[in-house]
C-alpha cells in the first residue's frame, strides 16, 4: 500500500514539475543474458566508459551497479537517466557450476555466496525502478520461470518494461520464439556484443522512458 | 506433464537404474483451499518447509508474482545457511485461454474471480532432486537429477 502511495505521489510530482529527467532504468534478467554487456554498450556509446565487467562465468555481476546521468541523444531527442545494472536472478546457485569454468573451489564458494546476496539485492531493488529493460538470451528457451516471474512482478508493480532479446548474432537465436512467448510486450532483438540493431533499441528505449 | 530421468540410450538407462537403486519420488500436493487464506510469508514458509524435506510440491493454482519473488528471496537466504541446499526449480502450467472461445474465456474469468486462480498448477522442487523443468506452451517435462 505504502509503495503504491509513494509511486503515485512521485508521478504526481513529476507531472506537476516536469521532473522526468532523472528516471531510474533497471536492467533485469537471468544470469548470462547480457545485462552488463548491454549496459556497457550504452555507457561506451554515450559516456565513454563501461559500467562493469563481463564474463562467460555466470553471476559475474553480484552487486547492483549504477551509472548516474547517462545522456542519450538519438534523432534529435535527448534522454537522461540513471542506469541500474542488477545481478542475474536465478532460483538455484551451485558453486560446482563455477568450478566447471575453472574457478577454484574456495573462490567458487565465495562467488556462490555473493551471488545469492546479489539475487536478493536485485529483487529488493525492483520497487525503486521507474522502468525496466528485461534482458533475455535469444538463444535460450524464453519460457523460463525466472523470465515469467520478473515480468509478472513488473506488471504487478505497474513498472513499464521493454524486453530485449540479446545475442541475436548466435545461430541458435530464435526471435520468433521470444516474441511468441511475450506477445503483450514490445520485444527488440539485439546483439550487445556485436552492436547489432542498436538503433531500434534506442528508439524503443525512448518509448519506454516516456511511459515511466 | 512427464517426469523423466536424464539419460541417453537404452544401455545407459539400464545401468543407471541398476546402479542408483531409484528410491522413489515424494510428491506433496497442496490444494488451493489449503493456501487460499495464508499470507505471503506463510505460503512461502509452507512450501520451503516441504522442499527442505526433499519433496516435490505441486500446488493447485499459482503463487502471485510477489510470492514467487519472495520465494526466490527466501530460497537464496537459505542457500547461504543450509548445508547442501542449492535452491529450487519452479514452474507454472496454465491453461492457454487465448485459443479458447469467448464464452469459455468468460467462464474461466468468472471462476477465477470467485474461487481464485486454481486452474493453474505450480511445481516446485529442490534443485538437488529436480535437475530441470523444461517448459514450452504445450508441455512440461520434469527432469530428475
Amino acid at each position: 500500500m505504502l509503495r503504491i502511495i509513494k509511486k503515485f505521489s512521485k508521478r504526481i510530482l513529476a507531472t506537476l514539475f516536469g521532473r522526468k529527467d532523472n528516471i531510474k532504468i533497471g536492467f533485469y534478467g537471468p544470469p548470462n543474458a547480457g545485462k552488463t554487456s548491454l549496459a556497457n554498450k550504452i555507457c561506451k556509446d554515450w559516456t565513454g566508459e563501461e559500467i562493469g565487467v563481463v564474463s562467460k562465468i555466470p553471476h559475474e555481476t553480484r552487486h547492483v551497479q549504477f551509472k548516474e546521468k547517462v545522456e542519450i541523444k538519438h534523432k534529435g531527442k535527448v534522454l537522461m537517466f540513471k542506469m541500474v545494472d542488477t545481478p542475474g536472478i536465478a532460483t538455484k546457485i551451485d558453486y560446482e557450476e563455477f568450478i566447471k569454468f575453472g574457478v577454484k573451489k574456495k573462490d567458487a564458494k565465495k562467488r556462490a555466496k555473493e551471488a545469492t546476496q546479489g539475487i536478493i539485492e536485485s529483487i529488493q531493488w525492483l520497487d525503486d525502478m521507474d522502468a525496466v529493460i528485461v534482458v533475455i538470451d535469444a538463444s535460450e528457451n524464453p519460457y523460463s520461470q525466472v523470465n515469467i516471474t520478473i515480468i509478472g512482478n513488473l506488471v504487478a508493480r505497474k513498472i513499464p518494461l521493454l524486453i530485449v532479446a540479446n545475442k541475436i548474432d548466435l545461430k541458435k537465436a530464435n526471435m520468433k520464439k521470444v516474441e511468441n512467448a511475450f506477445p503483450e510486450y514490445e520485444v527488440v532483438g539485439i546483439s550487445a556484443k556485436e552492436g547489432i540493431n542498436m538503433d531500434d533499441f534506442y528508439e524503443a528505449l525512448f518509448r519506454l522512458a516516456k511511459k515511466a | 506433464m512427464i517426469f523423466t530421468k536424464p539419460y541417453s540410450g537404452w544401455q545407459k538407462k539400464h545401468k543407471m537404474i541398476k546402479k542408483s537403486k531409484f528410491k522413489g519420488l515424494s510428491l506433496h500436493v497442496i490444494p488451493y483451499s489449503e493456501i487460499r487464506d495464508l499470507s505471503i510469508g506463510e505460503r512461502v514458509k509452507k512450501v520451503l518447509k516441504l522442499i527442505l524435506g526433499s519433496r516435490i510440491v505441486i500446488i493447485q493454482g499459482r503463487l502471485r508474482p510477489e510470492e514467487e519473488a519472495r520465494l526466490i528471496e527466501d530460497t537464496m537466504a537459505m542457500v547461504e545457511h543450509i548445508k547442501n541446499f542449492k535452491g529450487i526449480e519452479l514452474a507454472v502450467i496454465e491453461p492457454n485461454m487465448k485459443e479458447e472461445n469467448l464464452l469459455i474465456r468468460m467462464k474461466h474469468g468468472l471462476a477465477k474471480r470467485l474461487v481464485g486462480e486454481s486452474s493453474a498448477l505450480t511445481i516446485i522442487g529442490p534443485s538437488s532432486l529436480v535437475k530441470e523443468i523444461k517448459k514450452d506452451p504445450k508441455k512440461m517435462e520434469v527432469l530428475l537429477g
